[in-house]
């Protein structure tokens, strides 16, 4: 007979070792660094998210191993791009390995780039059957996604360096937003790709993150979006750095279900079926991306509404970005009832979950192209 | 309605109801839309609600749905609900156990009363391992059961989200016009829709301090105070009235170094009775104050009556002389007319808005920064029979494509858009240069000198340098004087009207180019003819002073379109600024962030905790242990957790 402990599931305080120890140590020492130099410029809730960013990441780190080696890689690599810098802005485009690989603007670009890469690379590993070819997919979204936060990072540094007044956090404005999506929806897809031991969706959220990544390239070179741009009054608060992050993984794990609701379609039809998981996989990760999508996005839409309130002085304002949320909201809860209805499963709700994805994007980008309101969140 | 079909039913229609607001532009002022939709779609659109929607009886009636039907949703499951999260269904019997889709049987070496003993103490311990609680039950025929649950807890999940909803419904219509409406039906209130001072708004549109929930508007010039608040209910108002005096003493907005705004903030003073001394306090946007309920915020700012100092030209006139004038944004004023400001040509002046900072990003493909171009006003021109032209001047040069340029913006309603008139600045950056000049090709008794001048200056420009007396060209000269009279009294246009009445088809394109040619030369000339007289240094005659004749011929034909012959030039200002601050008070808002705190709780623990049922029945009879399991939701966690809790207890109990 076996011991019955040998299945005591562990906590997870028991299953750390010293290099869990260690890297939570790492983040908490760069959160106090951090917090002896910035205080002053500080408020009390900056200060709670500092550490809370600290604790969330430790966490994050202790559950999933390559989500703290990401970032302690982005830590690494945005440092010494920043040390690079020399406080001056202009050597971003003289200096050889900024210019070319970590200014900001460059690792912005090789994310595109190896995006567009892996998105090929998982196809291909598809049709020719190669486990090969479907790590190397991994890694390179991987990188992309290392790059990308590193852009991120250093692009904050960046928007100090043109003045002290004009730095933020680079979640302002659609440019900087559309990177966080990217980042977030390849994020969660890693997570599942490992949780589902599979390779074969990575084509197909890929899609949707390169949709974004060609929204990116438009905005830069045709609208020079890319410009770091001061903050208008109402978006400075510390609602934003919450509020938005926490949308964004609404909206990614909401694009990350549409993508794998298309290979249900597609399977389901007999097509590439013999590639993909079975439908019960692929029925099962759309509901949990939903379910993760949903609560998160009720999150963010709290947030807002707390936001709201403080700057334009009522939770509620029916503003057309507010009521798209709301649309947003209803269509995913109504999905969620419509599971539990006796025998709605498969094709419908597949269906359902794909022009989600296009409410989804109405709220997040027509919005802002074709209605106007209180958001001041940018125009194209 | 409680049922599931009906809540997806409602939770589209709610979806697809709440669209329609954001594609109609919610609570503009009525006469927009009825330009829009014209008069018998505005009052049927009218009639449906639909300029503001979202406080539409219809809209309420659709949320009223949704809400009783998650109330009735929780009245009816509820019980169940609470029932599954206590029991542990130890009332279960072997045929009801035998039915689960996920069971297993175990043959145990002969389950004799020690052996039992430790078989259950094996699998006893096993659950607690796995984090379930259970209990126990004799069966009649002397076998054990042990049920066992774990995650249960995701039944209150239900209960918290679905009361959430409800909660917050509750609080929105707390601070929603749910109670105006009905005095409205009753006859006890009525929305003032007249354009009146605030003191003469009758009782019947007040509202009391009492009033327990309103989100209202007031505009504060600096230096002033008030005491109450607007609320706008569709094409009218109320008037809120508050508990304390709210002073504005100073607002501010700060720049970025590229003009954008960085900040608004005012400085407020709140008086009130109850208070010893006033309470004084910056409120900015996402930094409101809070004071006996009524959170007070900056919402936006607008002019507070700026103090204006013009210079007013005739353009038409051949005079240039500029009148002096004066006026106050929000005040009117008067042009023309007789000494007492009466008469056919009277104009009467409407000052509607001065802002001191304007980004506009003036780059020709729209590509580069925008940038600040400093102040300008926006007014109305109103002549004697009412007919009114909105005009937008700026105060300083603007520059465009490398040349700066006064520019002026007229539109004859608020759909167009404004057409500009460019005027070109001279050497001294000012607008002297080009008045002096409209000024001349508008006087007909310079026109001779000009033609002269000009005629002169070609004959020499033909001649060696060594010929004597030039020769006088009289019909040359008189061509260019009925020209510049033609040009005089209508700039390109009237001239292109008479080539079209004088010449033949086939040569108007020569004529027209010859003329422009001349026209462009006699201006050249005029020009300098006024540079002589105020001793300033000629122009001479390259590319830039080319453009700049060519600009200022075109502002001269563009005049005759102005629409009047007053430009207003902005010579100084006294700018005082007025606070638009928002007032609210809100009961219900505790209740929302309630039913939201509630709505995360419920749906965490709905999502993310999973409840799992064990049976194991010991039978000693036959040796067997059974095993069943079920969860509510069965997704593939349930499937893995089942495959591998079947094997774990096999290992544990039969042993090999
Ligand atoms: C705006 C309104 C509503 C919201 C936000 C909401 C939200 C939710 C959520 C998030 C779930 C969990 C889904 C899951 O675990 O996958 C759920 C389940 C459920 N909802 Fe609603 N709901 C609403 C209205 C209603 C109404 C009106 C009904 C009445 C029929 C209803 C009945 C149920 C039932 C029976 C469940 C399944 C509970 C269970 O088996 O655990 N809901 N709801």
């Amino acid at each position: 007979m076996n011991n019955v402990m040998d299945y005591q599931a562990k906590t997870l305080l028991q299953r750390l070792n010293w290099q869990d120890w260690l890297y939570a140590l790492l983040l908490m020492a760069g959160a106090i660094f951090a917090y002896r130099k910035y205080a002053s410029y500080m408020d009390i809730y900056e200060v709670v998210f500092l550490f809370g960013a600290a604790a969330v990441f430790s966490y994050l780190g202790w559950q999933w191993k390559a989500i703290g080696k990401l970032v302690l890689a982005v830590a690494a690599v945005s440092l010494f791009s920043i040390s690079l810098y020399h406080g001056d802005q202009a050597r971003a485009t003289q200096t050889f390995l900024l210019k070319f690989l970590i200014s900001s603007q460059s690792a912005i670009m090789w994310m595109n780039v190896m995006f567009v890469l892996a998105m090929v690379t998982y196809w291909f590993a598809m049709f020719k059957r190669s486990v090969f070819a479907g790590n190397v997919a991994t890694a390179l979204t991987w990188s992309a996604t290392l790059m990308g936060f590193v852009g991120l990072m250093v692009r904050w540094y960046e928007s100090y360096l043109i003045a002290p007044e004009v730095g933020h956090i680079p979640i302002s404005n659609l440019y900087e937003v559309f990177i966080l999506f990217c980042l977030i929806t390849a994020l969660l897809y890693l997570h599942y790709e490992k949780n589902y031991n599979t390779k074969q969706l990575g084509g197909f959220v890929l899609l949707v993150i390169n949709a974004a990544v060609g929204f990116i390239l438009w905005y830069t070179f045709d609208r020079q979006a890319n410009n770091i741009q001061p903050l208008v009054p109402a978006l400075q608060s510390y609602w934003m750095k919450i509020h938005v992050p926490a949308n964004f993984i609404g909206y990614g794990s909401f694009s990350l279900a549409a993508s794998v609701s298309a290979a249900y379609l597609l399977a389901n039809k007999g097509l590439l079926a013999s590639r993909l998981p079975s439908l019960e996989v692929l029925d099962d990760l759309i509901y949990k991306s939903i379910a993760v999508g949903f609560a998160f996005f009720t999150i963010a839409t709290i947030l807002g509404a707390i936001w709201a309130a403080e700057a334009w002085g009522g939770y509620w304002s029916w503003d057309p970005k507010e009521t798209w949320a709301l649309i947003v909201w209803l269509n995913y809860a109504a999905w969620l009832h419509l599971r539990m209805v006796k025998g709605l499963r498969g094709p419908v709700l597949a269906w359902w979950a794909l022009i989600g994805l296009i409410v989804t994007t109405f709220a997040f980008l027509g919005v802002n192209m074709f209605l106007s309101g209180l958001h001041s969140y940018g125009t194209l | 309605m409680s049922s599931m079909r009906f809540a997806v039913s409602m939770l589209s229609v709610l979806g697809i109801a709440s669209i329609i607001g954001t594609v109609l532009k919610q609570n503009e002022p009525y006469s927009n839309y009825i330009i829009k939709f014209g008069q018998f779609w505005f009052s049927f659109f009218e009639t449906l609600g639909l300029y503001d929607v979202y406080h539409s009886s219809w809209f309420l009636v659709i949320l009223l749905f949704l809400i009783t039907s998650c109330s009735l949703c929780i009245y009816r499951n509820s019980p169940l609900m609470i029932k599954e999260w206590r029991t542990f269904k130890e009332q279960a019997t072997e045929k009801s156990l035998n039915a689960f889709s996920h069971q297993e049987t175990y043959a145990v070496n002969a389950l004799e009363n020690s052996n039992l003993a430790n078989t259950k103490q094996q699998l006893i311990l096993f659950l607690n391992a796995k984090g379930f609680k259970y209990k126990f039950k004799t069966q009649s025929d002397g076998s054990e059961l042990i049920a066992a649950k774990a995650g249960t807890h995701q039944r209150l999940g239900y209960i918290f989200t679905h009361s959430a909803m409800v909660v917050i419904f509750f609080g929105g219509l707390l601070d929603g016009n749910l109670p105006f409406k009905v005095q409205e039906l009753l006859g006890l209130k009525r929305i003032e829709t007249l354009d009146i001072p605030e003191s003469k708004v009758p009782a019947i549109s007040r509202l009391s301090v009492d009033n327990p929930s309103f989100r209202g508007n007031m505009t504060l010039p600096e230096g002033t105070s008030d005491n109450v608040a607007f609320v706008r209910v569709r094409d009218g108002y109320l008037v809120q009235e508050l508990p304390f005096r709210i002073g504005l003493k100073d607002f501010r907005i700060e720049h970025y170094a590229t003009g954008q705004p960085k900040s608004f903030e005012s400085d407020i003073v709140i008086t009130d009775p109850d208070l010893k001394a006033p309470l004084t306090k910056t409120i900015s946007v996402n930094h409101p104050l809070t004071y006996k309920g009524v959170a007070i915020y900056q919402s936006d700012f607008q002019d507070g009556g700026t103090k204006l100092n013009f210079k007013v030209w005739n353009l038409l006139a051949k005079d240039n002389h500029p009148q002096a004038l004066d006026g106050t944004i929000f005040q009117k004023g008067i042009l023309g007319g007789d000494a007492k400001g009466e008469g056919a040509n009277v104009v009467k002046v409407e000052y509607n808005d001065f802002r001191k900072f304007n980004i506009i990003n003036l780059s020709p493909d729209g590509k580069g920064k925008p940038h600040n171009v400093g102040p300008n006003i926006t007014y109305k021109l109103r002549d004697a029979q009412g007919q009114a032209r909105e005009y937008v001047t700026y105060m300083q040069p603007m520059q465009i494509d490398g040349k700066y340029y006064f520019i002026s913006g007229m539109r004859e309603s608020v759909q167009e858009d404004f057409h500009y008139l460019r005027i070109p600045v001279d050497d001294d950056l000012s607008i002297n240069g080009f008045m002096n000049l409209r000024a001349t090709l508008l006087d007909p008794a310079k026109f001779e000198e000009i033609a002269h001048h000009l005629a002169q200056n070609v004959a020499a420009k033909n001649q060696g340098p060594n010929d004597k007396a030039l020769p006088v060209n009289q019909p040359f000269e008189n061509s260019v004087v009925q020209l510049l009279r033609n040009f005089a009294q209508g700039g390109y246009n009237q001239v292109a009207q008479v080539i079209e009445k004088n010449v033949p088809e086939k040569e108007r394109e020569v004529a027209a180019k010859a003329y422009i040619k001349m026209i462009n030369l006699a201006a050249f000339e005029a020009y300098n003819m006024n540079l002589a007289t105020n001793k300033k240094p000629l122009l001479v005659n390259n590319a830039e002073t080319q453009s700049l004749i060519q600009d200022s011929l075109n502002g001269f034909s563009d005049m005759f379109f102005y629409g009047t012959p007053y430009f207003l030039q902005l010579e100084n200002f006294e700018h005082k600024e007025a606070s638009g601050l928002q007032l609210t008070k809100s009961p219900g808002e505790k209740w929302v962030y309630l039913g939201s705190a509630l709505l995360v709780l419920g749906i965490f623990s709905m999502m993310y905790i999973r409840e799992r049922r064990i049976w194991l029945l010991l039978k000693p009879a036959s040796n067997q242990v059974h095993f069943s399991m079920s969860s509510n939701r069965k997704n593939l966690d349930f499937e893995q957790e089942f495959s591998l809790y079947r094997e774990q207890i096999r290992n544990l109990i039969v042993s090999k």
